[in-house]
């Protein structure tokens, strides 16, 4: 099928080192001594761990449940016992440990009831739920939930579904030898994702150095009669990013700020990820394995079906590497990083294994200066210039990088593979992102910090005020009581009048003192010494002198003479003063 | 004649242009003192008091009046540069060490529920009530310190934040160093 295909600016062509492991089938890889499973392997939400230690799981029972919308569930790849749920290494670049399901296998291999999925009779939401359940995630790199990405932007008309088969990073070849060997089960899915979608026209994008699985997906697309386009695009790194390849397809591009590609009505997505999910649909088979090049430093470079978990040092022992391995470089040479140490399980984004050694990757020669040659600008195929924001990245002038739209930069390491002078590039990208990020966190961190201080100080203002109001309002009542006792006090003993009318206020005031002096006068005397009756003569004894030293200090009349003996209760209500 | 009404038009323009000014300053007047917010900004906002000021506002109010820059030490040697950047002053050393960032925990065993941290937290990142246990919201916590002291068990302690994958950045690319045979690096200064 002719059709007018378009570039992208930049691009290089390293030398694709393909041909060691596209010659033979995909074997079975077998089974692992034990599996661990990280919770997180996808954008997005963390998967809340649902198996303890010791439960028995059977081969795709869930064990990560997903958390939010935009998370995967994670399953179990084969039957056996849960040994630990614990911090585990997981392959990320910083080494750092996560949450992860360890499982012994039982060898028996024993399944869950699964369950398919008629998804032209189920309503879209449940096949979506059904993709969830089933941990589908993109298999091309990213891994964002494959669901996430299969509804159309409300008011945009979905033009093109475009399905990545490009694989244009050297060395790796397992898309390659799904599209040759899965091609059916491939386009099936393909036309799932059709079905959800409802685009306009569905293109299938596969770079020209793979002829036999263009030719084995065309057969699939024929004999299936579907009316997908299988496009050749021509072969140059990295075509196999989704803007590129939709720039290459349809001659759209895409806005750096722009969030989803659905926003444009295009949507892309993975060979392997229409293939799981194709698996997951038709046969209930959540994602527990996947196809993985291993290659590189190796006798026996090839792809193989391997079950997620699996650790990456077993993996690499079939492919018998060669004695000066000294490391396993996870994903291609251009975007992948070399993995902390062998025990680091294979996961669902893994698509290539490449055994390291000085032959294959010689060590980097020094950095030197930067010569504003502009060869990394001429190479990005974002239309970046990498030499500028390596200048301010350098600088940590981080608000110029931004300007320079740091963000939109993929990390494909095309600047740095052409840069004369030998400059990370990407990393000092990477290093400038993070260090934004971290900053938006902080910000953000601070402004809460900041609200927060705020309304304390406002409550506690508040809470003065109120309090204030309060202790005025009853200080009022008081008041008000009291003159009014006063004045009824007055009425009473028939006091002056004209004084009082004279300075109501003052005589008011006076007479509540002298009431309340009364009163407390009375209520003093009327107070009897209690518990004395049978006292013995010690203890009487005792209160004669207590209440002697009283008296002496004038804190009662002298009632010792004319009454027997005063005790405790008497001195207690008798204030000290 | 001519010289009467060139003053006059002069006068007017005058008249004119100052009702103008007036108008300006009174239509666009500033609230506030907006370089005070733009301190405040830079300034962690943990209003933990380190520097003397009973929170991050009276701080940034102090700073722009000529109170030093390098009070602040949650902040850090790169709160004072840009502080320094921002006012146009000369950068100092920090006026104190500078520490990682920290969150206070409570010891929950111990923690008799005195609600002494709960009036003392700025930021109200501390949940309990009176004679319950206390903890605190590990996510609102600025480190402030300022729940240690009141503490009568000695209950809270500061820890430092762990690095996870969450948190984690790349690292500044380091030049690595060449290592340079000694006979020829004698050769290189021989040269020199």
């Amino acid at each position: 099928m002719l059709m007018d295909l378009f570039k992208f600016k930049g691009g290089v062509k390293p030398p694709s080192n393909k041909l060691q492991s596209n010659h033979l089938p995909i074997a079975q890889a077998p089974m692992p001594s034990r599996l661990v499973m990280p919770l997180h392997q996808s954008i997005g939400g963390t998967p809340r761990p649902i198996v303890a230690a010791g439960d028995h799981v059977l081969k795709g029972q869930m064990i990560g449940e997903a958390d939010g919308w935009i998370s995967a569930a994670v399953h179990a790849p084969t039957s056996g016992t849960v040994v630990e749920v614990a911090m585990h290494v997981r392959p990320h670049p910083s080494g750092l440990d996560s949450l992860c399901v360890v499982i012994e296998p039982d060898g028996k291999d024993e399944w869950i009831a699964r369950t398919p999925i008629d998804h032209n009779a189920a309503a879209p939401a449940d096949v979506f739920h059904h993709l969830q359940q089933c941990g589908i995630v993109g298999l091309g790199g990213a891994g964002f939930p494959a669901h996430g990405k299969l509804t159309p932007t409300k008011g945009v008309p979905m033009d093109e579904l475009i399905i990545n088969g490009a694989e244009c990073e050297p060395f790796i070849t397992c898309d390659d030898l799904l599209m040759r060997e899965r091609a059916d089960e491939v386009v099936r899915g393909i036309a799932v994702f059709r079905d959800l979608l409802q685009p306009k026209k569905v293109l299938i994008g596969i770079e020209d150095n793979k002829p036999e699985a263009i030719a084995a997906m065309r057969a699939a697309v024929d004999a299936l009669n579907e009316p997908f386009s299988v496009v050749a695009v021509p072969t140059l790194y990295p075509a196999g990013g989704a803007k590129q390849l939709i720039r290459v397809l349809t001659g759209k591009e895409v806005p750096g700020s722009m969030r989803s590609t659905a926003d444009m009505g295009v949507q892309v997505f993975n060979v392997g990820t229409a293939y799981s999910a194709w698996r997951a649909i038709a046969h209930g088979e959540p994602l527990i394995s996947r196809i993985l090049t291993v290659t590189g430093n190796v006798h026996a470079p090839r792809n193989y079906e391997v079950l997620i978990g699996t650790p990456m040092g077993e993996l690499l022992a079939l492919a018998q590497p060669h004695p000066d391995t000294d490391g396993i470089l996870m994903g291609g040479p251009m975007m992948g990083f070399l993995i902390p140490n062998p025990q680091v399980p294979v996961v669902k984004t893994t698509n290539c294994l490449i055994a390291h050694d000085d032959r294959l990757f010689p060590p980097k020669a020094p950095e030197m200066p930067c010569i504003r040659c502009g060869a990394c600008a001429r190479a990005c195929p974002h239309e970046l210039q990498p030499f500028e924001m390596y200048w301010f990245s350098r600088a940590k002038n981080f608000g110029k990088t931004q300007e320079y739209n740091i963000f939109d930069c993929i990390e494909c390491g095309c600047c740095s593979y052409v840069c004369p002078s030998r400059i990370p590039l990407v990393q000092y990208f990477r290093f400038a992102k993070s260090e934004i990020w971290a900053r938006e966190r902080e910000k953000n961190a601070s402004d809460q910090a900041k609200a927060r201080f705020e309304f304390k100080q406002l409550r506690e203002e508040r809470e003065k005020a109120d309090k204030a109001e309060k202790l005025a309002k009853a200080a009022a009542a008081q008041a008000a009581k009291k003159a009014a006792e006063a004045a009824a006090a007055a009425a009473e003993s028939g006091a002056d009048a004209a004084v009082a009318t004279a300075a109501p206020e003052m005589d008011a005031k006076r007479a509540a003192i002298e009431a309340a002096m009364a009163r407390a006068k009375a209520q003093r005397e009327a107070v009897q010494p209690k518990n004395t009756e049978h006292l013995a003569p010690d203890q009487q004894k005792a209160a004669d002198e207590i209440e002697a030293r009283r008296v002496a200090a004038h804190l009662i009349e002298d009632r010792v003479s004319s009454e027997k003996a005063t005790a405790a209760p008497t001195a207690q209500l008798d204030p000290k003063s | 004649m001519d010289i009467l009404l060139a003053i006059a038009i002069m006068a007017l323009g005058a008249v004119v242009l100052g009702a103008l000014l007036g108008f300006a300053s009174i239509k666009f007047k500033v609230e506030g003192d907006p370089l005070v917010e733009k301190v405040e900004a830079i300034l962690p906002q943990t209003q933990c008091g380190q520097c003397g000021f009973p929170g991050c506002k009276p701080y940034a109010e102090a700073i722009v009046n000529g109170e030093e820059i390098n009070k602040c030490p949650p902040g850090g040697s790169e709160g004072v540069q840009r502080l320094a950047d921002l006012l146009g002053r000369e950068v100092k050393p920090l006026d104190a060490e500078e520490k990682p960032k920290q969150i206070a925990i409570i010891d929950e065993n111990t923690c008799i529920g005195c609600t002494l941290c709960i009036q003392s937290c700025p930021v109200d990142a501390i949940v309990g009530a009176a004679k319950q246990m206390h903890t605190i919201i590990a996510q609102q916590c600025t480190g402030c310190e300022l729940c240690l002291p009141p503490c009568p068990v000695e209950c809270i302690h500061m820890a430092v934040i762990p690095e996870t994958i969450d948190n984690w950045k790349w690292k500044y690319p380091v030049v690595a160093m060449q290592v340079v045979a000694a006979d020829k690096a004698a050769a290189i200064k021989e040269a020199a």
